[in-house]
């Protein structure tokens, strides 16, 4: 049974007069990997700075382990936080900084000194506790500011784009870390990122986040292969969104009058007439160069674009809408400027109610 | 290690002009001060250029050591009141948005836009035995006769609180704006609440700041004679009306010299303790 540890409930943040964070409902459970995703400027440090206290909510409540923690200082809440910038103590060594939770609530030097220690072991670092920040690297610092985030055992840990300044490779081997370390602490994680893969590998589940509303709340394959919501389709991974309306409906099966053509999905409730997205991944989508089936759309080919391991081909539309098809290698037979007609297979496509948000 | 070693190359390259100019204005005057220090008293004042320690003999006399004691004390006072003073409101103007923030050093600024002297004068008459001060607690009965303020070591104090007060704000001022706020809600995060949280990272942190201050009150509160002269009325005695006198009125070169001496030799310990406790690249520069 899962239970939750962490709840937002109707939480709204206003500043001045822009409203930031929308009536927003989370429950974070026991143990979890949450990730809050979403494009910048969209409220997802707002969203933890809430739960951590440096800002109040305007209207809602936030419990923590049931407790309404509205009207306890970031002092007195058992969360603590990873800043993005580190925010290390510049006049402190590694192990000072570490040990600063112990510090503050007067543990003995021996007991200190051995968490420390044990802290520095987890985020491999024993052997740096006598040097200051600025002898680090970036990766470094990284570790001391996770360490000393966990030394005081929190229930919650919250990270704000803990990785954001680690150049791509360290990034990768971090993430990894990361979550091992999750999983060997049994520490519920609410982690902050823009980095739609980063979200996808780490968490458990995923808030996808946009202007102050949460998208879709799911678990990385479901917010992947099932997107709800056309900004949810764009923003993870890459999709070909068309525009169209239910034209025909045979039990399950959708066709769709988009700009570009007729074209086939399945859905369930659909009524004719009904204004809707269909969202299909490059990869999912079938050419060839006559027109093979019933619902075929006919372009032409702009340019290709090598993506490393695969092939991106982008193809304009007769209504002038670009869509991309990948593949793992470079098909021979294609050129530019070359007719295609492509096509998908209808479970493939993904169809999301265009009349919401 | 191999980082501090680089940042000293290029302060070391903008040291060079710097230094000619050290060398010129402030070196060689140092040095012919010294020198003249170590000379004998005309008879009728100037310097006979003879060598003497005469001068130093004098100032280690009980009635110079008075005066030197007691100008430290008071200038000491006149640091601990400015700091105390200043600190809050360089925190409290620290934390208000930039352009709040300018208005308020703009007000700091403001009197130095006066004549020093005009200032002083007004203290004088506000302060006088039949000025607005006396007036008004006589009239609200707080005090039942007028007090004596002019020529008091009070009146002095007040003058030097509020002279140095804005070179102690100043520094201040800078260092705390400077402090990344993160590291406070660091703090707290850690469970700090703010007294803890001030003591162990806002004070540390804006210590280069805080000496700074020190440096640039206590050192002109030992030397400035314009205040202790007009608002002592002269006949309280600090080292820097004395040295002023020596040159000035009794022309005794030699031992005004010893005393300016012995004013740069207490400087330059606190700048030795200064540097020790503060990198080169802290150093605040207002
Ligand atoms: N203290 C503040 N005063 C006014 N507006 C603010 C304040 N803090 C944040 N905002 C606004 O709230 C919105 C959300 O900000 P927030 O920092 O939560 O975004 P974010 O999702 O973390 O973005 P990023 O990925 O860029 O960090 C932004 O439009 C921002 O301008
Ligand atoms: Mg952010």
């Amino acid at each position: 049974m899962k239970e939750p540890i962490v709840r937002l409930i109707n939480v709204d943040k206003v500043f001045g007069t822009n409203t930031v964070i929308k009536d927003m409902n989370l429950d974070i459970y026991k143990g979890e990997f949450l990730t809050l995703l979403g494009p910048s400027g969209c409220g997802k440090t707002t969203t933890l700075r809430m739960i951590a206290g440096f800002e109040t909510t305007s209207a809602g409540t936030i419990t923590v382990e049931d407790e309404n923690i509205h009207d306890k200082e970031p002092y007195e809440r058992d969360v603590n936080t990873v800043f993005q910038s580190y925010a290390l103590f510049p006049h402190m060594t590694v192990f000072d900084n570490v040990a600063y939770g112990l510090t503050i609530k007067k543990v003995p030097k021996l007991e200190k000194k051995e968490k420390v220690m044990e802290m520095l072991l987890l985020v491999q670092l024993v052997g740096y506790e006598k040097r200051k920040p600025d002898e680090l690297s970036g990766g470094q610092k990284q570790r001391v500011a996770i360490a000393r985030a966990l030394i005081n055992n929190p229930k919650v840990l919250l990270l704000d784009e803990p990785l954001g300044a680690l150049d791509l490779k360290l990034r990768k081997q971090m993430q990894v870390e990361l979550k091992r370390l999750q999983k060997k602490l049994g520490i519920t994680f609410i982690y902050v990122t823009h980095d739609q893969e980063e979200a996808l590998t780490m968490s458990d589940r995923i808030a996808v986040i946009n202007e102050g509303i949460i998208e879709q709340l799911s678990n990385p394959q479901d917010l992947y292969e099932h997107p709800e919501t056309k900004f949810v389709a764009g923003f993870i991974g890459e999709s070909n969104i068309f525009d169209g309306k239910v034209y025909e409906i045979n039990g399950e099966e959708l066709k769709i009058e988009t700009n570009s053509g007729l074209c086939a999905a399945y859905g369930k409730n659909y009524i004719v007439g009904e204004n809707v997205n269909i969202a299909v991944r490059p990869e999912h989508i079938n050419y060839s160069k006559t027109p093979t089936e019933e619902v075929s759309l006919k372009g032409r080919i702009r340019d290709f674009t090598y993506v490393g391991n695969f092939v991106k081909t982008a193809v304009v539309m007769e209504d002038g809408k670009e869509i991309k098809i990948s593949r793992f290698e470079m098909d021979n037979q294609l050129q530019e400027d070359d007719q295609l007609f492509i096509n998908w297979n209808p479970t493939k496509a993904v169809v999301i109610r265009a009349n919401e948000k | 290690m191999k980082n501090k070693m680089k940042r000293k190359g290029p302060v070391l390259a903008m040291a060079g002009p710097v230094s000619i100019w050290m060398i010129l204005f402030v070196t060689l005057p140092m040095l012919f001060i010294i020198y003249i220090s170590f000379m004998s008293r005309g008879t009728f004042g100037g310097v006979v250029y003879e060598f003497s320690t005469e001068s130093y003999t004098t100032l280690l006399s009980t009635v110079y050591f008075k005066v030197i004691i007691k100008s430290l004390k008071v200038a000491t006072l006149t640091t601990i009141t400015c700091l105390v003073l200043g600190y809050p409101f360089a925190y409290f103007i620290a934390r208000k948005p930039r352009e709040v923030a300018s208005k308020y050093i703009t007000l700091i600024m403001i009197p130095f836009w006066t004549n020093s002297l005009m200032r002083l004068n007004a203290w004088l008459l506000l302060f006088q035995t039949s000025g607005p001060v006396n007036n008004f607690l006589v009239e609200t009965g707080i005090s039942s006769e007028p007090i004596t303020f002019v020529y008091t070591d009070g009146l002095v104090a007040l003058g030097l609180v509020t002279s140095m007060l804005p070179f102690a704000v100043l520094p201040m001022y800078s260092s705390i704006e400077k402090l990344n706020k993160s590291l406070l809600e660091a703090s707290a995060d850690l469970g700090a609440n703010p007294k803890k949280t001030f003591k162990n990272i806002t004070l540390p942190l804006t210590f280069p700041g805080i000496f700074s201050a020190i440096i640039l009150t206590f050192i002109p509160s030992l030397g400035i004679y314009t205040v202790t002269d007009m608002l002592g009325g002269g006949k309280v005695l600090y080292i820097g009306n004395i040295i002023k006198n020596q040159f000035g009125v009794i022309r005794n070169w030699p031992l005004g010299s010893a005393l300016s001496v012995l004013l740069i030799i207490i400087t330059g310990l606190l700048i030795f303790v200064y540097t020790r406790f503060a990198k080169v690249d802290e150093l605040e520069v207002v």
